[in-house]
C-alpha cells in the first residue's frame, strides 16, 4: 500500500495484467509517443498525460503499439483482434474524438455478440479521458458516458478515484465484453492510499462512500468527490447524506439506488454530462417508477445547462455542478413541503 | 499454373453453391416469406472463392452487404445461412443477425457487415492477431468500390502498412455503389491508392476463376510471408440490383445480359477445365445436381425450423452482465 495518483494507479493496472497475460496489448496515439520523425527519444510521453508511461520500455513495440492519428482505423483494428484472441487496451485519448470512431464501437464491438448468436467474445477495453474543468473548451471536454450507456452491448465505467480506477480497470481487462473506461482528466494527479498488488472490483455494484438518514446522493466519477466534499459541510449542518457512487453506468446497480432511496425518501443526482437524456434522468426515471411512494420530495438533479462546454474558467466554473450546488440542492429536497391537493 | 484436382473440385462445388444459393433467394424473397433485405452475390463468385481458395480456417474474413458468396467460400455451413436468412433459431446466428451478419468465427469468418467500410479496420486488427500470436493466419477484407472511398477503408490502409500487417485487401469493383457508378464516385484509380500507401497493388478479371486464384494466391503469399499488406482489385460484374427488389433501371439495358452471356464464372470454368481435360463434364453435372439437392434441402429445413423464442431476446446481449 502506498500513495498513488489516480494516473499511477492506471499505470499499474496495465502494467500488471500484461505481466499476467501476454494477450493484453495497449494501443493509442502516442501511448508511447516518439516513433519515427528525428529519431528521438521513443516512450517519449507515454500517452498525451503520461498516464502509459514506462510501458513501452517493459513490453516493447509488439504490445505498446503507437497509431497514426486515425481513430476508425485503430479503434476498428482493436475491435477486430479482441474477436480474434488478444485482450487490447486501446486508448482513445480524449472521448470526445469518438466521434470518429463511433461506427466500430456502436455497430461492430457492440454487436457482435449478439449479431452472431452468442458466439463472438470480444474482450476489448477503450480508454479515453473525459470531463470538464481543465479549459479544454467544447471538443475536449464532454462527459459522454451516457452515450455509450445508451448502446446494449458495452459496458462503461467511471472511476471515482485512484483506488476505483486500478481495481476496476483489471476487472474491464480481464472482462470478456467491450469496455469504456472513462477517466476524469482533472483527477489524474489526486492521490490516495492504493494497493501495490492486483486487485479487481466487479462491475455493477455500487459503493457507498457514506451512509446518512437524510439523503440519498448519486454522482457519477468525478462528481463523487464533489458530492462528499458537500455531505461534509451539511453533516455539520445536521444533514446526513448517503452517497453512491455506481462505479458503472452499464451495468448499473438499481438495487443499491432503490435501497437507499427507500431509507433516506430523497434524492439528488448528480452528473456531470449533458442533461438531455443523461445518467441523472436515467436514475430519474428508474426511481419514479419503482420507488414512487418512498419519495417525500421530489428527485433533484444537479446538472449542467444544455450547451456545449464553455472555454473561459468563469463560464466553465458555472457550467459545471460543484460542492455548493450539491448542497444547495440537497438543502432544496429537505426543505420540500409537501402540500396537500385541495 | 498447376492447381489440385481436389482444389478445382472444391472450388467448383464452392461457386455453383453461391450461384444456387442465390438465385434460390432471388425466387423465395420475391414470395414475401423471407424477412429483411439480401444483396445477391451472383456474377461474382469466381472472386470469392478464388481468393478464399488459398486461405483456411485459421486465416480471417470480414465482408460487405453481400456477403453470402464469402460465407460459402469460407466454409459457412449453407443450411445454417439459409435458416439464418429465414429468421430461424437454427441459423448460424440463431436468427439474430439475418443476412447481411452471417458470421462464423470458427471458419474465420468475421461477419458479413451491415455498414459500408467496417471490414477493413477489424480484418486490421485481425491481422493484428495473427501476426503477434505468431498462427501464421492472414486477414482478408473484401469490401466494394463503394466502400474503397469510406475514410475507415483508407485509413486501414495506411495502418496496414505502417503496421506491416499481414492483410490483403479485396476491393470486388462491380462498377456499382448501390445505384451510384464507380466512375462517378470513385476519384482517381485504385492502383494510384495502393500506391500512395506504398502497397503492391494487383489486379485480375474477377469472372475467371482462375486470374483470382493465382493472383490471389500471390497476394495472400506476399501477407503470409511478413511484407506487409496488398491490394488486390477484382473487376466484376453484379446480376442482381443492390439488393432483391431493386430494378436497376440506373443500368443500361444490356448490360447484365452480356455479363451473364459472357463473363459467367461457372460457364467459364467449365470450359476451361473440360478442354484442358482436367476435369469431365459429367463430374461437373454431378457437383451441379448434388448442389441442388442441398439447396433445396436446406430451403426446406430452413421453412421448417423453429422461430427464435421470446428468451432470445435478452440472451448473449453479454457474455456476463
Amino acid at each position: 500500500m502506498s500513495k498513488k495518483s489516480y494516473r499511477q494507479a492506471i499505470n499499474e493496472a496495465l502494467r500488471l495484467e500484461m505481466r499476467r497475460d501476454p494477450r493484453v496489448i495497449i494501443m493509442g496515439e502516442d501511448v508511447a509517443g516518439g516513433q519515427g520523425g528525428s529519431s528521438g527519444v521513443v516512450d517519449a510521453w507515454g500517452g498525451v498525460l503520461g498516464v502509459t508511461k514506462g510501458l513501452y520500455t517493459e513490453f516493447g513495440p509488439e504490445r505498446v503499439l503507437d497509431t497514426p492519428i486515425t481513430e476508425a482505423s485503430y479503434i476498428g483494428a482493436a475491435a477486430g483482434a479482441a474477436a480474434t484472441g488478444l485482450r487490447p487496451v486501446a486508448e482513445l485519448m480524449f472521448v470526445d474524438f469518438v466521434g470518429c470512431c463511433l461506427d466500430q464501437i456502436m455497430n461492430q464491438a457492440a454487436k457482435f455478440r449478439y449479431m452472431f448468436g452468442g458466439k463472438a467474445r470480444t474482450p476489448l477495453v477503450i480508454r479515453a479521458m473525459f470531463g470538464a474543468g481543465f479549459n479544454a473548451a467544447a471538443q475536449h471536454s464532454q462527459a459522454l458516458y451516457p452515450l455509450f450507456t445508451h448502446i446494449p452491448g458495452l459496458k462503461v465505467v467511471v472511476p471515482s478515484s485512484p483506488y476505483e480506477a486500478k481495481g476496476l480497470l483489471i476487472e474491464a481487462i480481464r472482462d470478456d465484453d467491450p469496455v469504456i473506461f472513462l477517466e476524469h482528466k482533472v483527477m489524474y494527479d489526486d492521490e490516495e492510499d492504493v494497493p501495490d498488488e492486483s486487485y479487481t472490483i466487479p462491475f455493477g455494484e455500487a459503493n457507498l462512500t457514506r451512509e446518512g438518514d437524510d439523503v440519498t446522493i448519486v454522482a457519477f466519477g468525478r462528481m463523487v468527490k464533489l458530492a462528499n466534499e458537500a455531505a461534509d459541510k451539511l453533516e455539520r449542518q445536521g444533514i446526513s447524506c448517503t452517497v453512491i457512487d455506481p462505479r458503472t453506468t452499464s451495468p448499473l446497480d438499481r438495487d443499491t439506488i432503490l435501497d437507499c432511496v427507500a431509507d433516506t425518501g430523497r434524492l439528488v443526482i448528480v452528473d456531470e454530462s449533458s442533461p438531455r437524456c443523461n445518467m441523472a434522468a436515467d436514475v430519474s426515471a428508474l426511481v419514479a417508477e419503482e420507488a414512487f411512494d418512498a419519495l417525500k420530495a421530489p428527485i433533484r438533479r444537479v446538472i449542467p445547462p444544455h450547451t456545449p462546454v464553455p472555454f473561459a474558467s468563469v463560464l466553465e466554473a458555472l457550467y459545471l455542478p460543484d460542492a455548493a450546488k450539491i448542497e444547495a440542492a440537497v438543502k432544496a429536497v429537505m426543505n420540500h413541503k409537501v402540500t396537500e391537493a385541495a | 499454373m498447376q492447381i489440385a484436382r481436389e482444389t478445382l473440385l472444391r472450388s467448383y462445388r464452392a461457386m455453383r453453391t453461391i450461384r444456387d444459393f442465390e438465385e434460390r433467394l432471388h425466387v423465395e424473397f420475391a414470395t414475401g416469406e423471407i424477412p429483411g433485405f439480401v444483396h445477391l452475390y451472383c456474377g461474382e463468385e469466381a472472386s470469392g472463392v478464388g481468393v478464399c481458395a488459398n486461405l483456411t480456417d485459421n486465416d480471417t474474413i470480414s465482408s460487405t452487404h453481400r456477403g453470402h458468396g464469402h460465407c460459402i467460400a469460407k466454409g459457412v455451413e449453407v443450411s445454417g445461412m439459409m435458416a439464418e436468412i429465414y429468421g430461424k433459431s437454427t441459423g448460424v446466428c440463431r436468427g439474430k443477425g439475418g443476412s447481411m451478419h452471417i458470421a462464423d468465427l470458427s471458419r474465420g469468418m468475421l461477419g458479413a457487415n451491415g455498414i459500408v467500410g467496417g471490414g477493413p479496420p477489424l480484418m486490421c486488427g485481425a491481422a493484428l492477431s495473427h501476426k503477434l500470436l505468431k498462427d501464421g493466419g492472414v486477414a482478408v477484407a473484401f469490401y466494394g468500390d463503394g466502400a474503397s472511398n469510406e475514410g475507415s477503408t483508407l485509413e486501414s490502409l495506411n495502418l496496414a502498412t505502417v503496421w506491416k500487417l499481414p492483410v490483403v485487401f479485396v476491393v470486388e469493383d462491380n462498377g456499382y455503389g448501390e445505384a451510384t457508378g464507380s466512375s462517378f464516385a470513385v476519384a482517381g484509380t485504385q492502383k494510384a491508392r495502393a500506391e500512395g500507401f506504398g502497397m503492391p497493388y494487383m489486379e485480375c478479371d474477377g469472372s475467371d476463376f482462375f486470374a483470382v486464384y493465382q493472383t490471389a494466391g500471390e497476394a495472400i503469399a506476399h501477407a503470409r510471408a511478413g511484407n506487409g499488406p496488398v491490394m488486390l482489385h477484382v473487376h466484376l460484374a453484379r446480376w442482381y440490383g443492390h439488393f432483391e427488389g431493386d430494378a436497376m433501371t440506373y443500368r443500361a439495358s444490356g448490360e447484365v445480359a452480356e455479363a451473364k452471356r459472357d463473363h459467367d464464372c461457372l460457364e467459364l470454368f467449365r470450359k476451361k477445365v473440360t478442354e484442358a481435360g482436367l476435369l469431365e463434364h459429367s463430374e461437373l453435372d454431378a457437383i451441379d445436381e448434388a448442389v441442388r439437392d442441398e439447396i433445396e434441402s436446406s430451403v426446406i429445413a430452413a421453412k421448417a425450423a423453429p422461430l427464435p423464442v421470446p428468451a432470445d431476446l435478452l440472451a448473449d446481449v453479454y457474455v456476463r452482465y
